[in-house]
């Protein structure tokens, strides 16, 4: 009997330390990582994990998975063997999590921009992008010179409706002649029916393109126009160097890192972030030379104002569309309102889909 | 007037590029099922030309080779689906799909150092004096070749169809496979050679998503574009100009609700956006309910196993 106890105790000493050795994250993806927008930046992330902790993690991803029964069955798949750490990084995801995380309590769980948080194991993490919306704003107002920026839009939720706002508003502020005209494709990733909607935008007179999709052919429609765009999600001057102004960047390593050696250290615990540009979840691409330079200097002393914590994008006084206050003069837009936001402000002529 | 601002002869150019692709995929997936056989491997197909059709085109610096590896690429995988079902008499259901999911995976794969490369640019056809021409010059006359010749295909598919001798025998395989075994005719061999030029024609529909439409290569870019043919071959009842004026149909709605939109004409957008998915799908349905396909022009062996023996 003691013998046996030994030999358990000799085995729970050997096995333990692999075990606090080994972190093991998984990651879920609702696209390719091929698709250098969304999913990409995640899996880039991912990877700085790996290069951070080398043999003290283990990382494994599923792509391409789909909100509902499948995503229950590869996070309770991720769980059962052994994950220690769960990063499910699309907004659908968020029922699914919080289902699988209540059968287990032990695995923590991570969900990007989501907002379900039922168990003491669920964690929220999102990015302040319309922060880089406001200077992308900015720098189109500045340059387009038909007035008229077009506007390529997934789906009308807060996050892409906030997005217009920002880049909106500060266009507005230095060319008040400016209209935007926006295209809702009803996708985040399909690269021809883009490809159309940035045809159609240029067609309508926009000069420069935005977009709140995540493939890269709106840049080329756009460098074979002649005119301006902005990327998306990664650095994809790349695909269109004569075109490509700057982009929003997505930067999730630091924080990835941070919450796998919280697990590591055992100090994990379940948050709710919504991060910007002074944390580095926002970044931009290299602010191209195309832009003129005191256009660039002005970009660069927003995003600095911004980081510092001098300025919000969303700064009173501003009208909703209807012309009703939203913000009085020098209020700033507490998160709730942003995170709920269904309304465009005052000057975008188009109506929001229901 | 509702189309307000949107000038007419670009929406024309613009759905001319965008039914291409569906077109070539669907003209191709026709001859396919006139013969008999459902392959539903069609966007595992476009895909698989998509991305070698890239690769061939990068590393030569031809676009017209880009489109030949594409059209073999298609074909490559088509003998696949045709081994499985042919030979091997597997489900053409099951095979199908599993051809889409392997294309969808392989095509990942083989593509992964060509994300973010641009293709070498295809040139759009001089037609001279026919360009200059007052609306049909910007609508007809202004694309690159392979719009052309897509067109030239459906032409050449109908008249093969309906006038040669070879499809006559290709249509009696489809209507019924015993009576033309009867005759003598080599009903698998018949099938094959239809399987590879639907491959072929898949292929090439891919090859002009991501050599001349996007043009780029990324994972997974098809996005259901080879659903949409399956659905358009139904929709045509199995007639060739159908399929043509189908694919414009669908090309037209999607190019012309962006456009609506991008005018900032205030309809209600998720409707138009639907439409063309909601159509497919009512097609879908339409063709799996057994009632429908006595009365339509389905094949008469359409999925229909055929083992000499039996």
């Amino acid at each position: 009997m003691k013998r046996l106890l030994m030999t358990a105790a000799l085995g729970m000493a050997l096995a333990a330390p692999a075990l606090a050795d080994t972190t093991k994250v998984g990651f879920i993806y609702i696209g390719p990582v091929g698709d250098h927008g969304w999913t990409y930046t995640h899996d880039q992330a991912r990877l700085a994990v790996e290069a951070e902790f080398g043999d003290a993690v283990e990382t494994t991803y599923v792509e391409n998975v789909a909100y509902g029964a499948d995503a229950e069955r590869v996070m309770t798949q991720m769980a059962l063997s052994g994950t220690d750490l769960i990063f499910a990084t699309s907004f659908g995801y968020g029922p699914d999590m919080n289902t699988v995380a209540a059968r287990f309590p032990n695995v923590k769980f991570e969900h990007a921009t989501g907002y379900i948080q039922e168990t003491d194991n669920v964690s929220l993490y999102n990015a302040r992008f319309y922060e880089g919306r406001a200077v992308i704003g900015h720098i189109a107002g500045k340059m387009t010179e038909t007035n008229r920026v077009g506007y390529i839009a997934s789906f009308p939720i807060p996050e892409v409706i906030m997005g217009i706002n920002s880049a909106y508003l500060h266009a507005k502020a230095v060319n008040p002649d400016v209209e935007f005209n926006v295209v809702w494709v009803y996708s985040w990733y399909d690269p021809a029916q883009e490809a159309a909607a940035a045809e159609a935008l240029i067609e309508q007179g926009a000069d420069i393109i935005m977009q709140h999709t995540d493939s890269t052919a709106p840049l080329t429609v756009a460098q074979d126009a002649g005119i301006y765009a902005f990327g998306q999600a990664s650095d994809m001057s790349a695909f269109a160097p004569q075109s490509h102004l700057t982009g929003i960047l997505d930067v999730w390593a630091p924080y990835y890192i941070e919450r796998v050696r919280a697990v590591q250290d055992g100090t994990w615990e379940a948050g709710d972030v919504w991060h910007g540009i002074v944390d580095g979840m926002v970044g931009f691409a290299p602010l191209s030379d195309l832009i003129p330079e005191d256009v660039r200097a002005e970009a660069e002393e927003m995003i600095a104002a911004i980081a510092a914590g001098e300025y919000h994008p969303f700064t009173g006084p501003i009208n909703k569309q209807d012309g009703t206050p939203w913000l009085a003069e020098g209020e700033t837009a507490p998160d709730g309102d942003l995170l709920t936001m269904d309304f465009y402000v005052e000057g975008i002529t188009a109506d929001i889909p229901n | 007037m509702i189309l307000g601002s949107i000038n007419p002869a670009v929406l024309m150019a613009a759905l001319m590029v965008a039914a291409t692709p569906i077109l070539l995929a669907a003209i191709g997936e026709l001859v396919v099922e006139k013969s008999g056989v459902l392959n539903l491997g069609v966007e595992g197909m476009m895909i698989m030309g998509a991305c070698l059709g890239f690769i061939v085109a990068v590393n030569t610096g031809s676009p017209f080779l880009g489109f030949i590896g594409a059209a073999f690429a298609g074909m490559a995988l088509s003998l696949l689906f045709a081994l499985l079902t042919q030979a091997l008499m597997t489900n053409q259901v099951a095979s199908g799909l599993a051809l889409t999911l392997f294309g969808l995976g392989l095509s990942a794969l083989l593509g992964q150092r060509y994300v973010g490369i641009t293709p070498p640019r295809t040139p759009k056809l001089d037609l001279g004096f026919l360009s200059d021409i007052p609306f049909l010059g910007r609508a007809v006359f202004s694309h690159d070749i392979v719009v052309y010749l897509t067109i030239a295909l459906v032409a050449a598919v109908w008249w093969f169809l309906k006038y040669s001798r070879a499809g006559m025998i290709l249509r009696a395989v489809g209507e019924n496979h015993d009576a033309a075994h009867a005759l003598g005719y080599h009903v698998k061999r018949v099938r094959v050679l239809a399987i590879m030029f639907g491959g072929a024609c898949a292929g090439l529909g891919g090859a002009y998503l991501s050599l001349i439409r996007v043009p780029q290569w990324t994972e997974g870019m098809t996005v259901g574009a080879g659903w949409i043919a399956l659905a358009l071959v139904v929709f045509a009842s199995w007639r060739p100009w159908r399929a043509m004026a189908g694919a414009y149909l669908f090309g037209g709605i999607v190019v012309l609700q962006l456009n609506l939109q991008a005018a900032g004409v205030k309809i209600p957008v998720e409707y138009l956006s639907m439409s063309p998915y909601l159509i497919t799908i009512a097609v879908l349905v339409f063709i799996s309910s057994g009632r429908a396909r006595a009365s339509s022009n389905a094949p008469g062996s359409l999925n229909r196993p055929f083992h000499a023996s039996s």
